[in-house]
């Protein structure tokens, strides 16, 4: 029996920017139902590897498979949640039109289908935000708008989750709510995600990617302070985080 | 009464024909000013409009000067309109970090050219009207134009309501669902330029960005969705302009600064008024 594909390959992948280089020699392979967290210094190429795999940037040498496909065939398969705080909080979109956003395709013309409401309403009900579908997107909380973004992804009906620092601006409340969304949509979806919350990394992924320029993955399980420090220089502030603590008292700590 | 009066009187038609152009131009207003708004283009519409007197001034020349009987200000005006919005749009586009200077030169050589063009039209031609618009020379003709630029502009926005919506809520996103947003966004500045030629009728090429973003603005801060911003910025232009007609009538004012005031103070009083009750909640 052959091994399933994986669900994102990249070999020997160079990207530069007028110019400078961004990313040198990656290569990547992740499994389906894998669970990937990218950290990385400001500058280092998280963002970029992100867009790369979305088809949104092209490299100069190397080749990413998405799906068996390439990037820019792959796009419809993917979810993808960029950073709620980038939106115009004066725009007027109610929650459910956002989430609808994600059954939009190419050849989609006129008013959507039941069927994509069908689907807006079940990715809106799975995020917890059934109630919320008539609010403003501006209205609600950050927490809520990282659901909803995540809710839109999930409409598109994608096999992979790629989410772009969904921890920045929310409070640690709706950031210990969103890890239990992801852990559980990761049990049907692979979920790459880009963060510079370390902590959050150690306590939920399988993998980290590493990204500086080049990209070393480790297991979040050989994840030490030393190696953070590697990673971003010395220049760093690590706090220990304790987002799981059971009714035990039993608590595990995003930096060993 | 005054303006009512005048508008039952068959001696003057033009004050009728002013009042149902405003009226069914409204729509088109109302549509693409929340686009405008809503996308954060208003600049743009600014330097469109300013392109716009370098398109009449050309075809005032070429009519004048040069006996092109076919090429009058109106065609100039749609033909600059539409280029400056491919112009911005192709730069905004591609060269996002230049766009600021692309809007700001076409903003001042679309005037410099057209005035250029009219000090060397033969016999004397009057640039105060297309500068500050005058909505009771619209003619017959111009009525047809609103009413084919109406069917097209609500023609598109319901056609590609979502595409559109989702173009200017988030580019990026809707380029990943297959969305050809680059079309989508140079289809609405191009909208918005035709738009554009027909607001420099009414309020003049100065005020054009006025009545184009405050009906929008202040449908804005009650609106729930597009589709309501879009139809309460249609009843606001509605009103600001029939309004801003009887005033000007009723006291012997320019139509286009009274409509233009009208909008304003109605917009300082909302956010006024949104202030005090946030202050009071």
């Amino acid at each position: 029996m052959t091994a399933p594909e994986p669900v994102v390959t990249i070999r020997g992948l160079d990207f530069a920017y007028n110019g400078n280089p961004i990313l040198r020699n990656v290569n990547l392979e992740i499994a389906a139902r894998d669970s990937l967290c990218i950290v990385g210094p400001n500058g280092g190429g998280k963002t970029t590897l992100l867009k790369l795999i979305l088809g949104l940037l092209q490299p100069q040498r190397g080749e990413i498979k998405i799906l068996g496909e390439r990037p820019e065939k792959a796009r419809l398969r993917v979810g993808y949640v960029p950073q709620y705080a980038y939106y115009d909080p004066l725009f007027p979109v109610t929650v459910l039109d956002v989430v609808l956003m994600g059954r939009l395709n190419r050849l989609a013309i006129g008013p959507y289908t039941a069927k994509d409401r069908e689907a807006a309403r079940a990715a809106l009900a799975e995020m917890g935000l059934g109630n919320l579908e008539r609010r403003l997107f501006a209205e609600i909380s950050g927490g809520q708008r990282q659901r909803t973004l995540i809710a839109r992804a999930l409409a598109a009906s994608g096999e992979l989750l790629l989410l772009d620092e969904p921890t920045a601006n929310i409070d640690a409340a709706s950031e210990e709510h969103l890890f239990e969304v992801l852990r559980k949509l990761n049990q049907r979806l692979t979920v790459m995600l880009v963060t510079h919350d370390v902590g959050f990394a150690s306590t939920f992924f399988k993998s980290i990617a590493c990204v500086n320029r080049e990209v070393v993955i480790h297991p979040t399980s050989e994840l030490t302070g030393e190696l953070v420090r590697n990673m971003y220089g010395d220049d760093i502030q690590m706090i220990r985080h304790d987002h799981r603590c059971s009714e035990e008292g039993h608590c595990t700590h995003g930096l060993p | 009464m005054d303006f009512l009066n005048a508008l039952a009187d068959p001696a003057i038609p033009f004050l009728r024909q002013a009042l149902l152009s405003g009226i069914l131009a409204s729509l088109a207003f109302g549509i693409i000013g929340t686009y405008v708004v809503a996308r954060r283009i208003s600049s743009i519409a600014g330097a469109i409009s300013h392109c716009v007197l370098g398109g009449i001034g050309a075809g005032l020349y070429l009519q004048n000067a040069l006996g092109v009987t076919w090429f009058g200000p109106l065609t100039g005006a749609i033909v600059a309109a539409i280029a400056a919005a491919i112009i911005i749009g192709l730069v905004s586009l591609h060269a996002k970090q230049r766009e600021d200077t692309a809007i700001g030169a076409l903003w001042s050589i679309g005037m410099a050219v057209g005035l250029l063009f009219i000090a060397r039209t033969p016999g004397y031609v009057e640039p105060m009207s297309y500068l500050f618009g005058n909505i009771l020379l619209i003619s017959q003709a111009d009525l047809w134009l609103v009413l084919a630029l109406d069917v097209l502009v609500a023609g598109t926005a319901l056609l590609f309501y979502h595409q559109l919506l989702a173009v200017c809520f988030d580019e990026e996103y809707a380029r990943l669902r297959g969305i050809r947003a680059d079309f989508f966004y140079l289809l609405l500045l191009c909208l918005t330029a035709l738009t554009v030629v027909l607001l420099v009728r009414v309020v003049g090429i100065v005020m054009v960005i006025a009545l184009l973003t405050l009906p929008a603005a202040v449908a804005g801060n009650v609106a729930r969705n597009l589709g309501q911003m879009m139809a309460l910025a249609t009843i606001c232009s509605m009103l600001f302009i029939s309004t801003g007609l009887a005033v000007s009538y009723s006291y012997d004012l320019p139509s286009g600064p009274t409509i233009i005031v009208l909008a304003g103070l109605v917009y300082l009083l909302m956010l006024a008024g949104r202030r005090l009750v946030r202050k009071n909640a």
